[in-house]
Order: structure tokens, then C-alpha cells, then sequence
């Protein structure tokens, strides 16, 4: 039983390494993979373990974030994090976390991979649960004490998460699609 | 043929509003006959050999550079006008970073395949030369492109309107080559492409296109990819928007659903009059543009000239353009430069006689697909006026009875 199994795992390697046709390059390691796997998908599955509340998270924002989105996420030099509720079908929308990203998950990857602009990658994981926490409740969308975490956060209901549709072009002319 | 320029019926953009530094620098024109046939200096020994050219020190054309406080997230536009043929000088590629263009030592750089593959690999520069190349010639824009022709103030000249997208003949490897070595898993539907920059600018692309005509490119116009391109390496997906082609490519990650990065979902998509947001908006559909005459010019007096521009589609061949010369009244057909490419710039010209009187300029074209390029008009009455994005509306140059040449 042992060898049989010992035999099909060598067939099965050999046939993975036959597969590739060319041979060029080499196998990555799974902590090359670890170390650079920092993209989160909407489900949350590459998330972190870490947690951080709004309250621990305006602490990192004030000092970190605030020079330029300003206090509370307004009337700052750059973005707009808050705000713009009900302004999308307007002549002057306001796209902020709040009123247009659709999911919660994008705050954490992007924060992490990006933020702050002169020193990204500069947080620590629970830092950035913790200013996405803040940034989030700031919108209203989860409480003052909530943590966010790998859990949590993927179950965090934007409020403009149901307003993207797919691609309908071509929309003009002759070719365009039916609605 | 003392004065080519003069030939053309092109001066210079002298006291116009816009005063670009490719118009203001044009090389001074001698007067009169005794000047025109000089051969001064030239019978001594000229400039030794170089190790690495440059172009006539009476040349000026430059990309257009705006003023922030922020330059490394910021662009630079092509000045369309100056360029010739359907290539973009490396040099005069248009730019647009979000944290600066990282200096990056090929010898150190790993591009990292992984995800729901078989077998997670990692690449270096000299991996991927080994591999068959191919060469193919793409535009690349991007999707804010001609946005500001959404409203009814329009850009003052084509390197405003139109200069955030250039042409080059791309090298590099087939992504599906790469991808078929680490083996793609059934479920795979998206990949997440990454950059080595600051930001680690990340973006999902469609397995579809990654199995169609995407490439990883190393070189553009027969050398090393500018740094401000990508070096050493960028993603090349032929017609999509400029922002999902990310620059200084290290991973990419196969998965089953895309991952709406902040470029893919806060950026880039199409917000529309009722309040929703057409998203994965990628291809850039049928464009064209006149280039000459174009606004910040000055027509130096009627007669012969060629009105010529540049036309382009993200879903493939141009395959007709024509040009009006009374605001879109009557249309004549334009000569297509052979050659003719998908996803190309393609060049287009109309011999034409100007009469000195005031006359308007538009150019429309269609691709393969048979889209037409539509009408402001037309794009405002099914997007609204809130979509930065994707506007690929005609553009209308005015001459006036001096010449002068403005957006109209």
C-alpha cells in the first residue's frame, strides 16, 4: 500500500514537471510565495491575522493619514475618504470608501499596499484593520468598537456595493447593445 | 524647398495662449534668398561618433509636464502633433505613475506566477529571453484620455485633449506561453497583475485576455523598455486601458475571482447618470484626432496642405476615416498609411486647400467591429456628463481667417 501510494506520487510529480513544455524558470518556494501574496480578494482568503477597532484606528490615522485626507477623512489636499451619500446621481457626485467602493476588502489591500504615500508598507496588519476600521465607521458602516479582522471584514455590506453593473459597450451607434 | 514647414503651410504658435514648448522652439528661419542656399561650417570636420545618440540640438519637442505638488503620482503627455508616422519616441512616451518610477536592477528582478496554477514559478530577465519573442505594435492609453472633451470647455490643443496615449513596437513573451507553463487550473477566471513600484500598483485581468494576445514586454522600439514604461518589465495588454497594463510587472497571481483593487473599482469605472457604475469597463474603443492642423498651431497663409492625424481602436483595425473641413457638414474620405494595424495608431492624411476663410475640422472613424466613432452628443445621451473615463468623442479644430487654429 505504501509503495503503490510512494509510486503514484512519483508518476504524478513527474508528470507535473513533463507538463512544463519549455523548462524555463524555476519552482517558487512557498515563502517567496507567502512574502509577496499581499492582494485580498473579496472573500477575505489571503487576509492576515491581526485585528483593530475605529477607536485604536483613529489613533494610527492621526498620525499617520491625516495630514493629507484630513481630520475625519474631510478637507484634506488628497481624497475624500467620507462622504457623498446619495450624491452619484447628482451633477457634482462625491466618490469616497463610503458612498462608492463596493467592497471592504479593497480598504485593507490598498492601505497596506499603498498607504501611507511617502512610506508604504509602513503599517503593521493590525494597523491597517485598525484605520480600516476607523475609515469604515467614519462612513457609518460598522460601530465605533467592532473589530476588523480576516472574519470580519470580508462580511462588512458597503452601501454602494450593488451599484456596478458589467461593461455594456458599445452603447452608441449601430452596434449597441440592447438593454 | 528652402523651408519645409513653410511648404506645409505650418509657423509658428506665437503668442497663442498655449505656448508648449515644442511650438516655442522651432528653429529660427533665415530670410532672404542670399540665406537660403548657405552651407556654413559645413566644410569642416562635424561631431565624432557617439556611444549613444541624441537627437539635433535644434530639436524641442518635449512631453507636456504639468505642475503639482504631487509629481510622482502624476503624467505627461505626448505631443501628438510633433510626432510623425504612428510611432511614439521612447523618449516621448506619455507617463503616468502613481509612486514614481522605481529604479529597478534587472539582474535583482523576479517575475512570480502563482495561484491556481500547478506549479508556482519565478522568472528572471534572462528566463524570459530565453523564451520565444514577439513584436507587435500597440497603443497604449489611458482611460482618462480626452476626458476633458466630456464638457463643453474642450482642450486648447491635441497634446492636452489627446497626449496621454503613444505607439511602440512592443518585445516580450506571450503571457500565455507563461501561463501554460505553470499550468492554469480549471477554475481560473482572473489573474492579479502587480508592480514592483512603490504602491505595488495591482490590477484583475480576465484569464481570456492573459490566454489571447497578452505579453509580457522587455523592450519598445528595438530597446530596453523605459524605466518610465516599466523596466525591466511590463504587462502588455493590447487595447485595454492604459492603467491595467501594469509597469514594472513582478507577480502575478491566477485566481477565480478578480480582486477589485482601488484602480479597478474607486478608479476607472464608468459612473453613469442614474448613479450606477459600469465596472471592468477595459477595451478603449475607436478614437481618431487631427494632429495637423491642430489647436496652438498657426496656418501660415491659404493654399496646399495635408491635413493628417492619428486614428486607433482597443477592439482592433481602423478601417475607415474620413475628415470634414465644415464642421461635420459633408465628410470626405482620408488615405490610411499603410501599415494598418490592430490596436495600432494608424495615420491617416487628406490633401486639402485651404481657402483662408474661417472652416472647422473633424475627424470620425470606425474599426472592424464596425463602430463608429460617436459625436459628444451621442456619448453624453447614454453615459451622462460624470464618466471621467473611456470618452472618445470627435474633436473639432477651428482655423481662423489668420490662421490661427483653437479647439472649437
Amino acid at each position: 500500500m505504501h509503495s503503490s501510494w510512494l509510486l503514484v506520487c512519483i508518476v504524478l510529480a513527474a508528470a507535473s514537471l513533463c507538463a512544463q513544455k519549455l523548462g524555463v524558470g524555476r519552482a517558487a518556494s512557498p515563502d517567496e510565495v507567502k512574502a509577496w501574496d499581499i492582494g485580498i480578494s473579496p472573500d477575505g482568503r489571503e487576509l492576515p491575522p491581526g485585528a483593530g477597532t475605529s477607536i485604536e484606528g483613529k489613533e494610527v490615522y492621526d498620525r499617520r493619514c491625516k495630514r493629507c485626507h484630513g481630520d475625519a477623512g474631510k478637507g484634506g489636499d488628497e481624497t475624500a475618504l467620507v462622504g457623498g451619500l446619495g450624491s452619484l446621481a447628482t451633477p457634482r457626485p462625491l466618490k469616497t470608501v463610503g458612498s462608492y467602493w463596493p467592497k471592504a476588502t479593497t480598504l485593507f489591500d490598498y492601505v497596506r499596499r499603498a498607504m501611507p504615500y511617502k512610506n508604504p508598507g509602513s503599517l503593521s496588519d493590525a494597523q491597517v484593520y485598525a484605520v480600516t476600521a476607523y475609515i469604515l465607521n467614519l462612513n457609518g458602516i460598522v460601530g465605533a468598537s467592532d473589530a476588523m479582522n480576516a472574519q470580519t471584514l470580508p462580511k462588512v455590506k458597503m452601501p454602494n456595493a450593488g451599484g456596478f453593473i458589467p461593461d455594456s459597450r458599445p452603447d452608441t451607434g449601430a452596434g449597441k447593445k440592447k438593454k | 524647398m528652402k523651408d519645409r514647414r513653410n511648404f506645409l503651410g505650418f509657423g509658428l504658435a506665437t503668442g497663442a495662449a498655449v505656448t508648449l514648448t515644442y511650438c516655442a522652439s522651432e528653429p529660427a528661419a533665415k530670410s532672404g534668398a542670399a540665406a537660403a542656399l548657405e552651407d556654413e561650417g559645413r566644410d569642416q570636420l562635424g561631431k565624432v561618433v557617439t556611444a549613444y545618440g541624441e537627437r539635433s540640438t535644434f530639436e524641442k519637442t518635449a512631453r507636456l509636464v504639468p505642475d503639482t505638488k504631487t509629481p510622482a503620482t502624476s503624467s505627461s503627455r505626448t505631443p501628438l502633433a510633433d510626432t510623425y508616422g504612428i510611432i511614439t519616441p521612447n523618449a516621448l512616451h506619455f507617463e503616468r505613475h502613481h509612486a514614481g518610477v522605481p529604479k529597478i536592477d534587472p539582474a535583482e528582478h523576479k517575475l512570480l506566477i502563482h495561484g491556481m496554477v500547478d506549479r508556482p514559478l519565478v522568472f528572471t530577465l534572462d528566463d524570459l529571453k530565453r523564451l520565444p519573442s514577439v513584436s507587435r505594435v500597440h497603443f497604449v492609453e489611458c482611460a482618462g484620455n480626452t476626458g476633458g472633451e466630456w464638457g463643453l470647455k474642450t482642450a486648447p490643443d491635441v497634446t492636452r485633449s489627446h497626449g496621454l496615449a503613444s505607439c511602440s513596437e512592443w518585445t516580450g513573451v506571450s503571457l500565455k506561453l507563461l501561463l501554460e507553463e505553470a499550468g492554469v487550473q480549471k477554475a481560473a477566471q482572473w489573474l492579479l497583475a502587480e508592480g514592483a513600484d512603490a504602491c505595488k500598483m495591482a490590477r484583475s485581468v480576465p484569464i481570456s485576455k492573459a490566454m489571447d494576445d497578452a505579453m509580457i514586454a522587455y523592450a519598445q522600439n528595438g530597446e530596453a523598455i523605459r524605466p518610465e514604461q516599466g523596466y525591466p518589465l511590463r504587462l502588455l495588454l493590447p487595447g485595454y486601458e492604459g492603467n491595467i497594463n501594469v509597469k514594472w510587472l513582478r507577480r502575478i497571481k491566477v485566481s477565480d475571482q478578480p480582486f477589485y483593487t482601488k484602480d479597478e473599482t474607486s478608479k476607472y469605472t464608468e459612473l453613469l447618470a442614474d448613479g450606477k457604475a459600469m465596472i471592468f469597463t477595459l477595451p478603449m474603443d475607436a478614437k481618431s484626432v487631427i494632429t495637423r492642423p491642430s489647436g496652438g498651431q498657426k496656418l501660415k497663409g491659404p493654399g496646399a496642405l495635408e491635413i493628417t492625424g492619428l486614428a486607433w481602436s482597443g477592439r482592433g483595425k481602423i478601417t475607415k476615416v474620413e475628415v470634414s473641413t465644415d464642421g461635420g457638414a459633408t465628410w470626405k474620405p482620408a488615405q490610411l498609411q499603410d501599415p494598418v494595424l490592430t490596436k495600432a495608431f494608424t495615420r491617416f492624411r487628406l490633401p486639402w486647400t485651404w481657402d483662408g476663410t474661417e472652416v472647422q475640422l473633424v475627424s470620425r472613424c470606425w474599426d472592424e467591429t464596425g463602430y463608429q466613432q460617436p459625436t459628444r452628443e451621442e456619448l453624453v445621451a447614454v453615459r451622462g456628463m460624470n464618466s471621467n473615463y473611456h470618452c472618445n468623442v470627435r474633436k473639432t479644430w477651428k482655423i481662423a481667417a489668420d490662421g490661427s487654429v483653437t479647439n472649437a
